[in-house]
């Protein structure tokens, strides 16, 4: 099989630029570190080969940005997404975010995304990173060379990765995997069978680091409102600052509860979370609930399925009911 | 700012009693936007409307709050006083400080307390509101009443009476419903044939009415005025203008081995059949599962022997759509089934049968001629043994028969029992009952009838058991007067079951968005003040889906509700209802989340184009609420993430106002 | 916080819809069953029209307890609202019983038209089994406070 690397992909990029397929490509552009990576768009061949990267810290997902960036002209745009990014990818579709036609997907493999804050607790100052097959090698200023082990330095979404399946594509690059059966809710379940006071007391030490700073919600491709009710003076939620527990609480159960059913579980709010909040465990408090509520349902696994709030059965679990969690070992 | 009115009611004693109302307006003048404040004993009177009226003169008030009853008594009242001193009307919120208030708390100081905080929820949420107005829609001027019993009947030929075309929609093959299988009537004794034929015949022949038989309603859409059905028509093989209904083909079809429901499966009847002698409209219908000639091929006696022509076994369902500006259920009830009570071994002997069976087997036009004769062996019934309350005013906990009472059983039951003693006096009449209740003009008049002239062996006591042995039936009861057991050696059972709404009710209900109560009874707009309407505009009812009536009862509302069909009929317009929801379309994400919400299918979409802040345009999905189908839930604001969905009259902004101002 | 003397009473914010609990809360008031004056209505058109956002805005400024009231189910008025309610605070009371705030601040109760009697035993449990917590800390907002 032929292997991917940031070449293939620069040059089949390059190949649709010049036949016109495309008019611009969305990927990612190396910083001043190898781990400091974010999303960008290109628009020539010139700059793909200058500043285009595709490796172990490429974990942003791109389906957000495609929001914006469709509807600024006719044409149509590339963008490179691995499969987690396509469930999000899905999930805007079905709520109409933008228009399918003008975007061409190439699903790109994944063995999962390499976390610097987990390198750092193993090679603090380390300046390079080469991974295969064997593990990965990180090079540091100080201590030489360190050999680890891939999941050593994996960050949680991708220990927990619920699937290594494109759920959309117009070109896959590797071979497709399937939906893999994690232990994504084991943390959620740990946290569920605490007490109430050790529950309590484990978000306000969660949660009390907030700065407020909004990259959770930033970057979350479930939040694209036109205008959040964050920013919005008229919702009577919009505060710039947390300024006490009770605002660190409300911004988080609201920001979770926009998004319930319609998280894909992609984990890009905890990656970004400036304090390593694990916001994660929110909105897979909320799958969590909703597989066991009302039956397995996975956002953005198809296209134009009916989330499961927008959604009813005439037997659905009573509230009184759903609130169960955690006393019983208390 | 808004100029706001504060109207404390003290409502005689009722509020003033338990509520201080003059600290209540008198605390109520500090609060923003208020300038006027003041409490009067009656605000609802003449007097207490002058006073508001003047006020919003005098102050040029731009909003009232009354803190006074419900608003569900009165807030149409203060909103016609509001308009009538040029303000309008949704500028009007009400602090209901009575029912939820004064009534509840019998300690002066908190009753008080509360009612400031509920007078100051009202008006932080009046500064909030803005001038509402309705939106019109016109009215379809035609009437469709969904069933063909006695109720829907009159309703149609009332409705028609005034001049408005009606339709009525029959599951049957014939109208009539359950009054044409009845044989005589309480507490007149006549018979039910000569009082409900020749309406059925006056249906047939106002030319203001269709009657689609063997037809259901499969599908509405829009609202009051301006309803969109869809009717499908069954096929029923035989040509409805064609078809003389000479009867000739239900002689010869060779298929004669059915049960005739009209009977209640105690005789049969042909593949093809005409339900009863006066039936409407008088044609044949074929019964697809057991005609051979549609199931294999094999046969077509019937349109041999038609002179007319009528047969057509090529015949398809069709589906027909119509507008109509009002509805009308009147959808009937059934006798329960008796699966679930086989302590009376109505499955296990022929000789134990219901009230409705009764009545076919003592009908001129009954299986038996009118010959009370047993279903078993054909021989007189020596003894009969009635069982009330079978199903009716059952235990919760049971898991079997309704909780309510059927209402109409203990008058039918000493009818029977009186008839039965009337023509067969040598025949022994036992009635077990848990109450005899007979309210009702010359109800008890003829119940003491039954008992005292012709000798019914009323009992107060349930039966047990009945348990078939040797030909016979063994009932076993209980006296609760004598406080014995009794064992009655009985030759016919006859079995008083509840009653219950026609299965279509419930789904019908969906369709039609109105709303239903546990047992599957239509409920009412008021359970007092308006008995025929359902809460769903343009939708009203007639008769026994609304819940259990006898004939004169369901014949009085039958009319009520064509009263207020016509009413609304006559109207070229109406006035929605302006708290409907809104999208502001800058905050749109055109997700179509409150689509999927919707339960009226009011949300559309467009693709509409913005300037941007840079002068380019930008194309969006927007979505659009259509103001004359919304009802107004607001499941949409809540579904909206963005929060660009909104209900007027019910902002987002004014319920936080009210929160805060209840939580200050 | 004020200092004084007056045993404690929960402040109670009730959500009602208008075509069956707020009606409830009528026929309560016309048989004159009794419940805490705590208990505070305000009237919404349905269940569904109840914003996860006003429960949150009832806490912070000073509500001890929450309750959400509407018709039973499959009795909705607007046929299918409060089974999106059900759903909706299935999933936020389980959230918040998941942050650690306490379960019994908030409640979903189907009333009816015909149940005053079921409003009024309904608030009177709320009310005891609110007060019972004593006032709400954890989902306070300390610059609310009186």
């Amino acid at each position: 099989m032929q292997e991917i690397t940031r070449d293939t992909l620069i040059s089949r990029a390059k190949e649709l630029l010049a036949s016109g397929e495309v008019d611009r490509v969305y990927g990612w552009k190396r910083g001043e570190f190898c781990y400091d990576v974010t999303p960008a768009l290109f628009t020539d061949a010139e700059s793909l080969e200058k500043d285009f990267e595709w490796g172990d810290f490429c974990g942003a997902n791109l389906s957000k940005y495609l929001v914006e960036e469709t509807r600024k002209s006719e044409g149509k745009i590339l963008v490179f997404m691995k499969p987690c990014d396509t469930y999000s990818f899905n999930q805007l579709l079905t709520e109409h975010r933008f228009d399918r036609e003008k975007v061409y997907v190439i699903g790109t493999p994944c063995a999962g995304m390499l976390d610097p804050k987990r390198i750092r607790d193993h090679a603090e100052s380390f300046t390079s990173v080469v991974s295969d097959e064997n593990g990965v090698t990180v090079s540091t200023l100080f201590d030489g060379d360190v050999k680890l082990d891939r999941s050593e330095v994996m960050p949680d979404r991708c220990l927990n990765c619920k699937s290594k399946k494109h759920v959309a594509y117009d070109e896959l690059f590797g071979e497709d995997g399937g939906t893999i059966a994690s232990g994504r809710f084991d943390e959620v379940e740990k946290i569920e069978k605490m007490t109430p006071d050790e529950r309590f007391e484990f978000w306000r030490g969660e949660l009390s680091r907030c700065i407020r700073c909004n990259a959770c919600r930033d970057v979350c491709p479930a939040c694209t409102c036109e205008k959040c009710v964050f920013d919005n003076p008229n919702s009577g939620v919009e505060n710039k600052a947390a300024e006490n527990s009770f605002e660190e609480q409300m911004f988080h159960i609201i920001r979770a509860f926009h998004v319930a059913g319609r998280c894909t579980d992609c984990g890009e709010c905890s990656r970004v979370c400036p304090q390593q909040i694990p916001l994660h465990l929110l909105n897979r408090k909320f799958i969590k609930d909703i597989d066991g509520f009302y039956g397995e349902y996975q956002a953005g696994a198809e296209v134009g399925s009916r989330a499961p709030l927008v959604d009813y059965t005439t037997e659905d679990i009573e509230p009184s009911d759903a609130v169960k969690g955690g006393d019983e070992n208390a | 700012m808004q100029r706001i009115g504060v109207f404390v009611c003290h409502c005689g004693t009722n509020i003033a009693g338990t509520v201080d109302v003059a600290a209540v307006s008198e605390a109520l003048k500090n609060e923003p936007g208020v300038v006027y404040s003041t409490n009067y004993q009656y605000m609802c009177s003449q007097a207490g409307q002058d006073i508001i009226k003047n006020a919003i003169a005098e102050h040029g008030l731009t909003g009232i709050v009354v803190c006074s009853c419900s608003p569900r008594m009165h807030e149409a009242t203060f909103r016609k006083t509001a308009a009538a001193a040029g303000l309008n009307s949704y500028m009007v919120e009400i602090a209901n400080i009575r029912e939820q208030c004064s009534w509840v708390h019998k300690d002066m100081k908190t009753g008080t307390e509360k009612a400031i905080i509920l007078g100051k929820a009202a008006v932080a949420k009046v500064n909030l509101n803005a001038p509402l107005t309705p939106g019109e829609s016109p009215v379809t001027k035609r009437a469709l009443v969904i069933g063909g019993g006695i109720a829907g009947i009159q309703t149609a030929l009332d409705i028609a009476d005034a001049g408005f075309p009606v339709d009525i929609v029959e599951t049957k093959p014939t109208i009539g419903g359950k009054m044409a299988q009845l044989d005589k009537t309480f507490p007149t004794l006549d018979c039910a044939a000569c009082i409900l034929t020749p309406k059925m015949v006056d249906v047939a022949q106002n030319d203001k009415i269709r009657i689609f038989s063997y037809s259901e309603v499969t599908d509405v859409k829009g609202f009051v005025g301006n309803f969109d059905v869809t009717i499908k028509r069954r096929a029923r093989y035989v040509k409805e203008d064609v078809c003389t209904g000479c009867g000739a083909c239900t002689e010869k079809c060779p298929q004669k081995k059915i049960p005739n429901e009209f009977n209640l499966g105690m005789d049969n009847r042909r593949a093809i059949y005409i339900p009863f002698a006066q039936a409407v409209p008088k044609v044949a219908t074929i019964d697809l599962d057991h005609c051979n000639m549609l199931k294999n091929g094999k046969c077509g006696v019937c349109a041999k022997v038609c002179a007319a022509g009528a047969i057509d076994y090529n015949a398809k369902d069709e589906y027909i759509e119509e507008k109509y500006g009002a509805i009308v259920a009147a959808t009937g009830f059934n006798p329960i089934s008796m699966d679930k009570f086989d302590e009376f071994a109505y499955s296990q002997s022929k000789d134990v049968i219901t009230s409705l069976e009764f009545e076919r087997l003592t009908n001129a036009a009954g299986p038996t001629g009118g010959k009370l004769l047993r279903p078993s062996d054909g021989e007189h019934p020596r003894t009969i043994v009635f069982v009330q309350c079978v199903g009716s005013r059952c235990d919760s906990c049971a898991q079997k028969g309704k909780e309510y009472c059927s209402k109409i059983c203990c008058m039918y039951t000493a009818k029977h029992a009186m008839l039965t003693r009337d023509k067969y006096p040598d025949t022994d009449v036992y009635v077990f009952y848990i109450d005899v209740r007979t309210p009702g003009k010359n109800f008890d008049e003829f119940y003491r009838r039954a008992v005292e002239e012709y000798g019914v062996h009323y009992i107060k006591g349930m039966v047990g058991k009945v348990s078939p042995e040797g030909g016979k039936l063994m009932v076993q009861a209980s006296d609760l007067i004598d406080n014995k057991q009794l064992r009655i050696e009985a030759d016919l059972v006859v079995l008083a079951a509840a009653i219950e709404p026609d299965r279509s009710a419930r789904p019908l209900a969906t369709m039609l968005t109105a709303s239903m109560d546990t047992n599957d009874f239509f409920t009412e707009a008021h359970p007092k003040l308006r008995p025929v309407e359902s809460p769903t505009a343009g939708v009203f009812l007639s008769g026994t889906c609304q819940g259990p009536k006898d004939i004169p009862e369901t014949v009085a509302q039958a009319g009520a509700a064509a009263s207020k069909v016509i009413g609304l009929l006559a109207k070229d317009k109406l006035m929605g209802n302006p708290c409907v929801a809104h999208s502001d379309e800058n905050m749109c994400n055109g997700c179509s989340t409150c689509e999927n919400v919707c339960p009226y299918g009011a949300i559309t979409y467009e693709e509409k184009e913005f300037r941007m802040p840079d002068r380019t345009t930008r194309i969006r999905r927007v979505a659009r609420v259509n103001e004359a189908v919304c009802q107004g839930c607001g499941c949409c604001t809540v579904a909206c993430m963005s929060g660009a969905m909104n209900l007027k009259g019910f902002k987002n902004e004014q319920i936080l106002a009210e929160v805060d101002a209840i939580c200050r | 916080m004020s200092i004084s003397k007056e045993p404690y009473r929960p402040l109670i914010v009730a959500f009602c819809c208008n075509w069956c609990s707020y009606a409830g809360a009528d026929l309560a008031g016309n048989n004159r069953l009794a419940y805490p004056a705590d208990v505070k209505i305000i009237r919404v058109p349905c269940s569904c029209r109840v914003n996860p956002t006003f429960i949150l805005r009832a806490f912070q400024r000073g509500a001890d307890g929450v309750i959400l009231c509407g018709c039973h189910p499959g009795d909705c008025h607007y046929t299918s609202g409060n089974y999106y309610t059900r759903r909706r605070m299935a999933l936020l009371f389980s959230m918040l019983d998941y942050l650690g705030i306490e379960r019994e601040r908030t409640r979903v109760e189907w009333v009816s038209a015909a149940e005053g009697a079921k409003f009024a035993a309904t608030m009177n449990d709320f009310c005891e089994t609110v007060a019972s917590l004593g006032e709400n800390k954890r989902l306070e907002d300390l610059r609310c406070k009186k």
